[in-house]
C-alpha cells in the first residue's frame, strides 16, 4: 500500500517536472494610462511582472519605451506609456494574465504574441543592438 | 475597317505602324526582398520598416507591387495589423508618407 502510494507520488512529480518543462516563449507588449505618475506605473509594472512569475513564468527581459505618440487616440488620448515582457511561461499562466489586464483600467492597450524560433533569435539580436546604443 | 484597307491608308491622319513599336518591356523583376536578405522574421515593433508595405492611406500594399513572396506577405500582412493593434501604426490615414 505505501509502495504503491509512492509510486503514484513519483509519478506526480514526475508530470510537473513534464508540465515544467514544457514553456513557450512569449511576448507582451502593453500601452498604459499616460494620466499615470511615474511610482503608479512602476508599481503596475511590478504587480504584472510578479504576477507573471507566481504562474510559473520566468522573465528574459524587460522594455521601457517611454511615453510614446499614438498613431491614432484611445480612450481620447493621444500619448500612452509602453512596456515590453519578454518571458517563458507554460501556456496556462496567459489566459489569467490577459483577464488582469482586461479588468485593470490603467491598460489601454495589449498584445500578447508566441515566439518561434526565428523571433527569439531577432529578439536577441534586437536586445544586443539596444545595448550598444545605450 | 479592314486591315486591308487600313494598309492602304485610306483614312488620312491615321498613325500607321511599319514596325512593331519599341516599348520597353522587360524592365527590372521584382523580387522578394526578405527572401533576397535571409530575413527570417517580421518585427511588428518596428513601424519605421513596415511602413514600406503600406500606402498613403496606410492601407496594406499587394504582392504584385512589392514583389514579395506569399510566404513574407502573409507575415507583413500580420505584422501590419499587430503594429496597428497597438497604435504604432494607424488603421487609416492620409498623407502618411
Amino acid at each position: 500500500m505505501l509502495f504503491r502510494q509512492q509510486l503514484i507520488l513519483t509519478f506526480a512529480a514526475i508530470k510537473n517536472q513534464i508540465i515544467i518543462k514544457f514553456m513557450n516563449h512569449y511576448e507582451t507588449v502593453f500601452i498604459l494610462n499616460p494620466v499615470l505618475s511615474d511610482t503608479q506605473i512602476k508599481e503596475t509594472v511590478k504587480k504584472y511582472e510578479d504576477l507573471l512569475v507566481s504562474k510559473g513564468a520566468k522573465m528574459v527581459s524587460k522594455e521601457d519605451w517611454g511615453l510614446k505618440k499614438l498613431a491614432y487616440p484611445i480612450q481620447n488620448k493621444k500619448s500612452g506609456f509602453y512596456h515590453l515582457f519578454e518571458f517563458t511561461a507554460p501556456g496556462e499562466a496567459i489566459g489569467p494574465l490577459e483577464v488582469e489586464f482586461r479588468r485593470d483600467e490603467r491598460f489601454m492597450r495589449y498584445l500578447t504574441v508566441s515566439l518561434d524560433k526565428h523571433a527569439i533569435s531577432w529578439a536577441e539580436r534586437r536586445r544586443v543592438k539596444l545595448k550598444e546604443k545605450a | 475597317m479592314s486591315i486591308e484597307q487600313q494598309a492602304k491608308g485610306k483614312k488620312d491622319g491615321e498613325i500607321r505602324y511599319l514596325t512593331p513599336l519599341n516599348i520597353d518591356t522587360n524592365k527590372a523583376k521584382k523580387y522578394c526582398r526578405f527572401k533576397k536578405s535571409g530575413i527570417k522574421y517580421i518585427d511588428y515593433k518596428d513601424p519605421d520598416f513596415l511602413i514600406k508595405f503600406v500606402n498613403e492611406q496606410g492601407k496594406l500594399l499587394p504582392r504584385r507591387l512589392t514583389g514579395t513572396s506569399l510566404k513574407f506577405q502573409r507575415k507583413v500582412s500580420v505584422a501590419v495589423k499587430r503594429a496597428r493593434h497597438l497604435a504604432l501604426m494607424p488603421y487609416v490615414a492620409d498623407l502618411m508618407k
